[in-house]
This record gives structure tokens, sequence and C-alpha cells, in this order.
């Protein structure tokens, strides 16, 4: 991976940041992206976590891609997420590659950490967002907002931090990771694992990436981010640049190529050990595990008004996960909205375009 | 009832009018949430609400109002008991699955419950069947019976009975005719609507 272009603020926490693990990240840095105006007391700042694979980049444009941000369509000048009336925060989560402090970032001896990074949690990457809310004064969140894996990291933030949100949002997401989420994941490891080029972690110096396994997980894990009918109506079986099957491996449907594409595309902008650990981070998640077994004890007493959204054809993070959250909610009387909104997309529905969602969001946020 | 509550269907306007202000209130099958942002904004209290239809529900959400998508048959299990002072059941009891266990959730769940149901025992109901012969389709019945959600069809008199059979304690009831109360004798005939509110 090509060293991260400085465009982000950085935030230095000034204290070591304890993890989960056990272990202690010094010098922890987190770059983020703001939008809007801080209100003189500090009470309009919305902030939104991102997912797997995304980053900082929000509502403007990724340094590396040149594509716009990935929720712009969300945020911004009188967008469902108004930047005329709130400020936006989006960090890069510790563990990941834009420019907070994960494996690529450069240890205490001059060489990047590479699987010598501490394993980290969720609620880690969340402790990491709380440090960068009491950096820029931030005392209570008007809102936060998350799809899939960023909302996770809103759940975790509530459950964790009640006093830090007044409202929690959440977007095709679950409570905890699934027999079915982790085998995905670990599919996608070890891909990445496999490939002679990651050499234990240690390739940040080398000529070659691991960039056919991290293609690979990229690949397996897109595929569960669609639907059966999207996929479907996208591609069917149609046949790429050709009348007839060739009879052999190149990628003859459209529905190859366009994975490869999204594979290749991805190892330019993201860095193999993050999605190792990010994954990881994951699958180590459960909110009813760290509050003694029962998911409504970690909402207990909460003051926060909370919405769940789900998408029918979200297979990864299926409606039901939602329902489990919301009953978890019911049960310790908090404020909760839910509603499961239709989309033919499945899981990736929450990025897409969206009138319902958009109104939701809007609605909620307001 | 006031006027500023006349833009509510009548029986919600009677149910809003009599929740005490600052209740916390759980409206089960609450639609576009009309009757959740009267409470919200003019009695100022803590509405909840649940309803089936997801477009309804993002209504709610748009609104500002906490809606949770869900079937009251089995998502009222949910609830911790007596979690809130009021539990509000309107035109819902003739479509859920067992209208008896329904009632039991509601006063499980609130202190009080209001219900509001299509009264069948209406004279134009009661006149469709005996001269039409066939299911009734009137104004307080609008569907035919191969469409409707309503599957238990009850009337004053029988929803009473059912009180009664629960233990239920029968505080006050309005009845509606021509979107106008009208007066309790013979309401079994004549209220197209009725409204109770309950108590155990």
């Amino acid at each position: 991976m090509n060293a991260v272009p400085p465009v982000s603020p950085v935030y230095r926490v000034p204290h070591p940041l304890p993890l989960d693990s056990g272990q202690v990240l010094e010098g922890c840095e987190i770059a983020y992206e703001t939008y809007g105006t801080l209100a003189p007391d500090a009470s309009n700042a919305v902030l939104v976590c991102h997912a797997l694979t995304g980053d900082q980049y929000l509502a403007s444009p990724h340094p590396i891609t040149g594509k716009p941000g990935w929720w712009e369509r969300m945020v911004g000048p009188g967008k469902p997420i108004d930047t005329d009336r709130h400020f936006v925060i989006c960090a890069n989560v510790i563990g990941s590659c834009m420019g907070s402090s994960g494996p690529a970032s450069l240890a205490p001896d001059g060489q990047p950490y590479a699987m010598r990074f501490p394993v980290i949690t969720i609620r880690d990457m969340v402790r990491g967002l709380v440090a960068l809310l009491d950096g820029l004064g931030i005392e209570r969140l008007h809102a936060v907002v998350g799809g899939s894996m960023g909302g996770m990291q809103a759940l975790s933030l509530a459950a964790n931090w009640p006093e830090r949100a007044a409202r929690v949002l959440v977007i095709a997401s679950t409570a905890r990771h699934s027999a079915q989420n982790i085998a995905f994941h670990e599919v996608g490891r070890q891909a990445i694992m496999a490939d002679p080029a990651w050499a234990e972690g240690d390739y940040y110096d080398a000529d070659a990436k691991p960039d056919n396994g991290l293609a690979v997980a990229r690949m397996a894990a897109h595929i569960t981010y669609l639907s059966e009918a999207g996929l479907t109506e996208k591609f069917g079986r149609r046949l790429q640049d050709r009348e007839a099957k060739g009879f052999g491996f190149d990628a003859e449907f459209q529905v190859e190529s366009y994975l490869r594409y999204q594979g290749s595309g991805f190892t330019r902008r993201f860095d193999a050990n993050s999605y190792l650990y990010i994954t990881r981070a994951m699958d180590y998640f459960d909110i009813a595990e760290e509050h003694g077994g029962k998911l409504a004890n970690a909402f207990r007493g909460t003051e926060a008004r909370f919405c769940i959204v789900s998408f029918d054809t979200d297979w990864l993070y299926p409606t039901a996960e939602s329902r489990h959250i919301v009953h978890a909610l019911n049960a310790a009387g908090a404020k909760v909205s839910f509603v499961e909104l239709s989309a033919p997309h499945g899981h990736d529905s929450f990025l897409l375009e969206h009138d319902q969602l958009d109104r939701v969001v809007k609605g909620f946020v307001e | 009832m006031s006027a500023r509550q006349s833009s509510l269907r009548p029986d919600l306007a009677a149910i809003a009018a009599h929740v005490s202000p600052g209740s916390r209130v759980l409206d089960i099958g609450c639609g576009d949430g009309a009757l959740m942002a009267e409470l919200e904004s003019a009695s100022g209290c803590d509405a909840r609400g649940m309803e089936l239809d997801g477009e309804l529900v993002e209504r709610c959400v748009a609104r500002g109002l906490s809606v949770v998508q869900g079937d009251a048959n089995l998502d009222l299990a949910n609830y911790p008991d007596k979690a809130f002072d009021y539990a509000i059941l309107s035109q819902t009891l003739q479509t859920a699955t067992r209208p008896d266990l329904m009632l039991d959730e509601l006063l499980r769940v609130g202190r009080r419950a209001f219900v509001s149901f299509p009264n069948f025992a209406h004279w134009r109901t009661r006149a469709a069947l005996m001269f039409g012969g066939r299911m009734p389709v009137t104004r307080a019945l609008p569907v035919s019976w191969y469409e409707t959600q309503n599957i238990h069809h009850v009337t004053v008199e029988d929803f009473r009975d059912l009180a009664r059979m629960k233990g239920a304690k029968v505080e006050r009831a309005w009845f509606f005719s021509n979107e106008k109360q009208i007066g309790a004798p013979a309401a079994n005939w004549r209220a197209e609507f009725a409204v109770f509110e309950l108590s155990r």
C-alpha cells in the first residue's frame, strides 16, 4: 500500500488507549473529516460511523479513487443529514488504513506494526472515536449514525458510553456476529493469508503485496453484500464481451468480471492486514456477551432515542438481527423505532438510492 | 372533546381527550401516528407505537415518532409488565389472531387500556345481512369478506362479555354513529364504533 496522502486532519490521542485485549495503544492517531459548523455549545454534532471497508471520506471525494464520498447522497447541505444544521464527523477507525493507527502505521521502532498491531474490537474502535470527540470538545452527540459495521459502533457507543449520544441510528446491522458472518470473514482472511506475498504480514517494504488474496477476500465479501435477485437483475447468466462460452476459466460471465473488477479496485485503496484486523474485530462483536449475556442489560436506563432499520433482502444482517436489538431495547424501556425497508439490493441497499431511507434518516436525525 | 382534536378520527379523539397528560402510552396498530402525534404535542405524553405496515411505520419515523414495525400478535410479548400507563388498540382488535389473548397482553403491558372497534351489531350491518343475505359491506366495514383484515367481528355486547370474562373493569365507554358521539342506551344497535377504557 502506498502512503496515504495527508488530506484529513489527524487527532493524536493524548493518552494511551486501553484495549479489550488488555494491551494498550500508545500514540494512537485518528484521521477524520468534518462537514458543517460546530455550534458554540457543541450541540449539533452528528457522528457517522463507516462500514468495514469504508473510511472518513463520507461526503467528499476519496483521495485515492477520486470517487465521491461513500454517503455523499445522504450528507450535505439540505440532504437528510443536513450539514447546514449539523456538524458531521466521520473518522477512520483504528485498525484501518486511511490515516488512523493500524497495522500499516509505524510502531515506536520505526517499522510498520504489521501483525504486531494489537488485535482490536469494535468497542476499541469506539474508544478511539470517543477520544476524538473529547479532543473536539463534544460532550454529547446530537446523533450517532452507522450502517453495517458502523451500526455496530453506534450500538457499542450507546451501550458503553450512554451519555455521549442523544440519538442512535443503526442501519442494516446487528448486535453480534453470527457463525455465518464469521465463516464468510474467515474465507476472506484465509484468502489473504494463503497469498505468498502476504509474508506473515510483513509485506510493507516488499515489491509485491498480497493483492490477489485481498481481491479474493473482497470478492467473497461482496457477494454477501448483494442479493440473489439483485445479481440476477444486474447480470443474470449473461456473458461478458463474447457470444459463446469459451470452455475455459477466463471471466466469461458478466458477474465474474464484475467481481474481479471489485476485487482489484479494492486493493488499490485498502491494506490486507487492515482487512484481517477489522474483520476480526467484527467477529468478536457481541454486545450481549459484554453485558452479562443479556442484550437488554446493555441498554438499561438509556436516555437515548433509537432507530433501527433493516432491509428485507439483506441476508448478511437479516431483519431478525434488527428485531433482536429492538426487543432488547423495548425490554430496557428505551425509546425505539424500527422499520424494515423494502429494497432489491440486499445489504448494500443502505449505500444506494432509497427515498424511504432518506425520509427515515431525515425524520430521525432532525 | 375540544376543537383541536377535530382532525382526529372520532374514536381517536375520544381516546386523546381521556389520556392523562404526561402519560406513557403504547399505541398498537398506530397507523400513520396521528394519535401519537396528538398525544405528544398536546398532552406531553411519551408515546410509542407498533404497526405492521412498513410504509406507515416509515411515515411515523419520518415525523419523529417512536414506532416499531411488528405484529401485535407476537411482539407485545417483548414489552415488560405495566411498562405503559395506557395501552391503546384502535380498530385492531378485530384483526387479531386471538382477541382474547391480545386483551390480556394489553392489560399486562398497560395499567389501563383503550380499545376501539367497529360494532358488528350496528343496525346497518344487521340489515345488510338480514335483507341482503350477504356479508355486510358498510361504511364502518367497507371491505368485502374475502379481502378484509377483520377476522374476528365483534359487537359491543360481545366485548363487554369478553372484558368481564377477563376480569377487566370497564372504566368508561364511548359510542359513535355518523362520526358523532351517541349515548350508551341501545348502543349495541346504534353504534357504528365503540371505545372502551379498561383496567384490571
